[in-house]
């Protein structure tokens, strides 16, 4: 019987709720690593019982945990993170030059279809792989060492390598997103990086226009049309059609094109569901209503969805890790909020209903269609 | 026999509970203690200093009889109350919220 898992990482721990495709009664296990950030927990499109999760803490670092058995049992794998080579340096707040220091991991990608190789995004903004399990970590160093790095800052989270997207189609592709230094293309596995971000402009940098400096929230593709990504930007809502070569804005009429998450429907490419938020310094819903705003066009043209939605004094915000969508023949759509509820659709949207209302405030959500 | 006392998220990482007890065959300082730490519970490493710096971690402090020695060189004899194993070697997470 087919299923769906939500995988939630907290502040506090990590949460793992069950359902049959119905997706009606949920199972909730947890706190998994009670007290402890839970940045992400990401499951194995190969091996859907293979999970990683981030664990970290600002007394104790980083640990890495796996789970081989769907999350029901973890055992914490390798956390030595080093960079490769020379540390280097790159722009602080204010301008100076600081030296790369590693602080968490933001981001686990496994593998498109081997259980035992992972990727993990770091801050300060670095990318590492692990191809025996979470055993060993290795830079990808020449993302961190491209010429670009001096020029990279922090945004209010700190430099964070917060995205990666695999490529489903082509192998030795992968996308990278930093805040705040925009999207990255490697077309060889990781090895060489170019940064793809022509067409974005950001307020806040000397010229708005840069190669790099963007602050760029988070990427969603498509695996059918791999050359199409959407983005949230720090403000505007983006689009490329040409993988990266060239950005084009499709926030039309969203009330806020502030955001930090951002997903595609898993059957019809272009419906993409974003949540606005009023603006960088109100991090909560315009009007305290929470509204998820969906695209069946592509971008440009929105429609709110709000039934079962708070309506009024909602001041919650919706991290970008924290949106997700299930494959199931009506799709299923998930985000985690602050406040501590995770909301899910079955219907595309439509309507919402809170799987858990109480979690620490989520930090990230992922899902697995089970077979 | 040296005995060092845990934080609570860390007992509950190494799946223990009460003091660990540890033998150190070399002089007992700071590392030979954190080496003989980790080597019995590898899940420990990097949570109390860095992996590849080995300096002690920002939030984490050492104290013993009632001293603050997390600013001593972690080669410097600790004790001579905890190399006999009469006082605990304590590992604390500073206390900063959370």
């Amino acid at each position: 019987m087919s299923g769906v898992r939500v995988l939630v990482g907290t502040r506090k721990g990590a949460f793992v709720l069950t359902s049959d495709a119905g997706r009606e009664k949920w199972d909730v296990q947890g706190p998994h690593f009670a007290g402890w950030e839970i940045y992400h927990v990401a499951g194995s499109p190969a091996d859907h019982n293979r999970l990683y999760a981030s664990q970290t803490s600002g007394w104790f670092g980083q640990l890495m945990q796996r789970s081989d058995d769907g999350g029901y049992t973890w055992q914490p794998v390798g956390n030595a993170f080093a960079f490769d080579g020379d540390v280097g340096t790159h722009q602080w707040y204010d301008g100076t030059q600081r030296p790369w220091e590693f602080t968490r991991v933001w981001h686990l990608e496994p593998s498109l279809t081997d259980p035992d190789t992972v990727y993990a995004g770091a801050q300060d903004a670095a990318l590492f792989r692990s191809t025996d399990a979470g055993l060993t970590w290795r830079e990808l160093d020449g993302l961190r060492h491209h010429e670009t790095g001096p020029a990279w800052q922090p945004g209010a989270g700190g430099m964070c390598l917060h995205t990666i997207v695999l490529d489903p189609t082509r192998d030795q592709r992968m996308f990278t997103a930093i805040s705040a230094a925009g999207v990255f293309r490697s077309d060889d596995a990781g090895t060489t990086w170019k940064p793809v971000n022509k067409g974005l402009h950001s307020e806040g940098i000397p010229d708005g226009d840069a190669e790099v400096g963007h602050c760029v929230h988070s990427l969603a593709m498509h695996p059918s049309r791999p050359d199409v990504l959407f983005m949230q930007k720090h403000w505007d809502v983006m689009r490329t059609d040409d993988a990266g070569e060239s950005w084009h804005e499709i926030s039309g009429n969203l009330p806020t094109d502030f955001g930090f998450a951002i997903d595609v429907h898993a059957h019809e490419p272009e419906t993409v569901f974003v949540v606005p938020i009023t603006s960088d310094s109100k991090h909560y819903p315009l009007d305290g209503q929470l509204r998820v705003y969906r695209s069946r066009t592509g971008g440009n043209e929105w429609e709110p969805l709000t039934k079962g939605l708070p309506q009024s004094n909602c001041y919650v915000d919706v991290l970008r890790d924290s949106m997700a969508v299930d494959s199931l023949d009506s799709c299923g759509v998930y985000f985690g909020t602050t406040g501590g509820q995770v909301y899910a659709s079955s219907d595309s949207g439509d309507s919402w209903t809170p799987i858990v209302r109480d979690l620490p405030p989520v930090l990230s959500v992922e899902v697995q269609t089970l077979p | 026999m040296i005995r060092v006392v845990l934080p609570s998220h860390l007992r509950t990482l190494a799946g223990i509970d009460g003091e660990v007890h540890l033998d150190v065959d070399s002089e007992v300082t700071q590392r030979t203690v954190l080496d003989a730490l980790e080597c019995r519970f590898p899940m420990l490493r990097g949570t109390v200093r860095d992996q590849v710096t080995k300096q002690r971690r920002p939030f984490v402090r050492l104290f013993a009889c009632e001293q603050d020695l997390s600013h001593e060189s972690p080669d410097t004899a600790l004790p001579d109350a905890v190399a006999a194993g009469v006082e605990p070697l304590l590992i604390v997470g500073a206390m900063a919220g959370g």
